[in-house]
């Protein structure tokens, strides 16, 4: 499951884009020195066919629902951990952009979740420990399906962690993990079963690509140790910081903001001041900074709100009005011209 | 279930279609537009749980875009919609868990929790529509572009425009083998079993990997260095700046003072209340 913007807070939300972009460039520096560029448009394609796999469905016999692949096991098993890492982020990329999965701050989350989970840990340290260098059938099978499951738990853990850490949601962390872990859990075994059928297949048609994939990552000279413990610090020191700063100031941007008035105000105009405790009262109305003490009067707050949300309102309307205005506009100035006749081309006829 | 993924490569080349459009926002330095809308989201995200009314105002910037851009607003909601299940599975709890009374409508007691379940969805809408919009406005090449200027390596990028290149080819192959199956199984309605699911997936990854092979070879035999080298030129001038700068001072001052409550009080004395 994708983490979502909107459930994300910006602390949590840049610490993990700090941690997917860090581990970007280090994939990204790892693949290039190893001289091998063959394997660019060989994650490229195949981190399209993830997107063409996952557009066919299979049924799950007697439960109605249906599956398809996940993918991030699979591409770890073809490219090795960083053109899988590189090859999954760009997955996932193009769904934020294209299929609204997420959004762009709950990119990080995702690449993390669902990065470097099944490359850097449930790929070298379960599936490879389990399948080594001799696959057989009954191998790959146990090792596609703990790999995928422990690589999806700890990806849906993720999302728990995110979600109750920026607090968006009134979701206890104990319920939340409840529901999570084992929705994940039937999901991992459908990666598993998936990603082991699919592998079993190729290595009886042609076991060459599985043996080359595996020969170019010799066992044992991943330095998984450094990646992970570079990964904890840098989440460490950025989460350490932000979240000191987020529970010193329960908003960074609030805290700034009274940071700021609190030094006009010593030469505040009457007006000025108003208006500023105006601000403060609309604040102090918000839940999490104080709403639900009740020692004030009701109608005061409730008067807040109301202007609120009338003032809201009307930005709004404002917002739609111009942008209606604009696009009328726009359409009288080109109703003469044909803006798509022009010969642009279109990836569609790019084969 | 065919229809399903047809409708998901009909989406994709339609926004890619959006993307080729002529107007001065899609003229603009695709930089300027990617980070606007970081700015945007991380605005708009960093409001407190129970925050309505301050979000409102947020909705100028899609709505300046879908008009200066002559975007159709009908497939940007429908899209949004699509998505919008995983927000409000999580989000629906709110009610449930937070009912102690927040503001009283009258006789109506509103509870905490329907108020932040309803603030979820306002930056669900904004934040994702603000993805949508940059993309609709700035098409796949010019993003990738756009972040090897800001700093991503370029084995990254030059990555992420081979599987947009190939997305096409792929998932037209794919449609082609699920219509293959409902037309030859009559019985199954188009269902498609795990064992001839895992054939039908393992044959189609066969394929991919030989046409990487030979994608790679072409490429080769045409001088490919390790980058992709991209004709149209962009330059970050002071449309640019003045997009990225207006913007960028409209969403930190909506986030830092707070006009809705100054225009709304306004109103209200107007109205003489």
């Amino acid at each position: 499951m994708h983490m979502a913007d909107a459930l994300l807070s910006p602390a949590v939300g840049t610490t993990m884009w700090g941690a997917a972009a860090a581990t970007t460039v280090y994939c990204s520096a790892k693949v290039r020195n190893s001289l091998d560029d063959r394997k660019v448009p060989l994650m490229g394609v195949l981190a399209a066919f993830v997107f063409a796999a996952q557009m066919i469905n299979f049924t799950i016999p007697a439960t109605g629902s249906s599956g398809h692949l996940g993918g991030g096991l699979i591409l770890a098993i073809l490219l090795g951990p960083y053109a899988a890492f590189l090859a999954i982020a760009s997955v996932l990329t193009v769904q934020a952009l294209f299929f609204a999965d997420g959004g762009l701050l709950a990119l990080g989350c995702n690449i993390i979740n669902l990065g470097i989970f099944p490359c850097f840990i449930a790929y070298p340290l379960i599936y490879k420990k389990i399948v080594g260098r001799q696959p057989s059938s009954a191998r790959l099978m146990t090792g596609s399906l703990i790999a995928a499951i422990a690589g999806l738990q700890m990806g849906a853990f993720g999302v728990v962690m995110e979600t109750t850490l920026s607090g968006i949601s009134s979701l206890p962390f104990s319920s939340f993990v409840m529901m999570m872990q084992p929705i994940h859990l039937a999901i991992g075994i459908v990666e598993g079963l998936v990603t082991a059928g699919v592998i079993s297949f190729i290595w009886q048609a042609r076991p060459e690509i599985l043996e080359k994939a595996a020969a170019d990552q010799p066992i044992g000279a991943l330095p998984i140790g450094k990646v992970l413990v570079g990964l904890a610090l840098v989440t460490a020191f950025t989460g350490g910081i932000l979240s000191w700063y987020a529970s010193e100031h329960p908003d960074g941007l609030e805290w700034s903001m009274f940071k700021v008035s609190g030094q006009e105000k010593l030469a505040a105009t009457d007006g000025l001041h108003h208006t500023l405790t105006g601000v403060q009262g609309q604040t102090a109305f918000l839940p999490g900074y104080g709403f639900k003490s009740t020692h004030e009067g009701d109608s005061g707050r409730l008067g807040t709100s109301t202007a609120g949300l009338v003032g809201g309102f009307m930005v709004m309307l404002l917002g739609v009005t111009i942008g209606l205005v604009l696009k009328r506009r726009s359409k009288g100035d080109h109703s003469h011209s044909h803006p798509h006749d022009h010969g642009h081309s279109h990836p569609n006829h790019h084969h | 279930m065919s229809s399903k993924i047809d409708r998901a490569f009909y989406d994709i080349g339609h926004l890619d279609t959006l993307a080729d459009g002529d107007t001065p926002l899609h003229r603009l330095d695709p930089r300027a537009k990617l980070l606007t809308t970081v700015v945007f989201v991380v605005s708009v995200v960093s409001f407190g749980k129970y925050e309505i009314a301050r979000l409102l105002p947020f909705f100028l910037y899609p709505a300046v875009v879908i008009g200066l851009a002559e975007l159709p607003l009908g497939f940007l909601l429908k899209k949004l919609l699509l998505v919008s299940p995983f927000v409000i599975f999580i989000g629906i709890f709110n009610p449930w868990l937070d009912r102690e009374v927040m503001v009283n409508l009258g006789p109506l007691a509103i509870s905490g929790g329907w108020v932040s379940f309803a603030s979820l969805l306002l930056r669900f809408t904004l934040t994702v529509g603000a993805a949508l919009l940059l993309i609709a406005t700035t098409g796949f090449g010019a993003i990738c572009m756009a972040l090897e200027r800001l700093g991503t390596p370029q084995v990254f990028t030059v990555q992420l425009l081979l599987l947009y290149r190939y997305l096409f080819v792929l998932i037209g192959e794919s449609i082609r083998m699920t219509r293959a199956h409902s037309l030859r199984s009559f019985n199954a309605k188009g269902r498609i079993t795990y064992r001839v699911f895992l054939q039908m997936l393992g044959n189609l990854l066969l394929r991919t990997i030989d046409r990487a092979q030979r994608i790679h070879m072409a490429m080769l035999s045409r001088a490919f260095t390790g980058e992709i080298k991209i004709v149209r030129q962009f330059r970050f001038g002071y449309k640019e700046a003045c997009f990225l700068g207006g913007f960028g001072a409209l969403f930190l001052g909506l986030r830092l003072t707070d006009l809705t409550v100054l225009l709304g009080r306004l109103v209200l004395v107007a109205v003489g209340k």
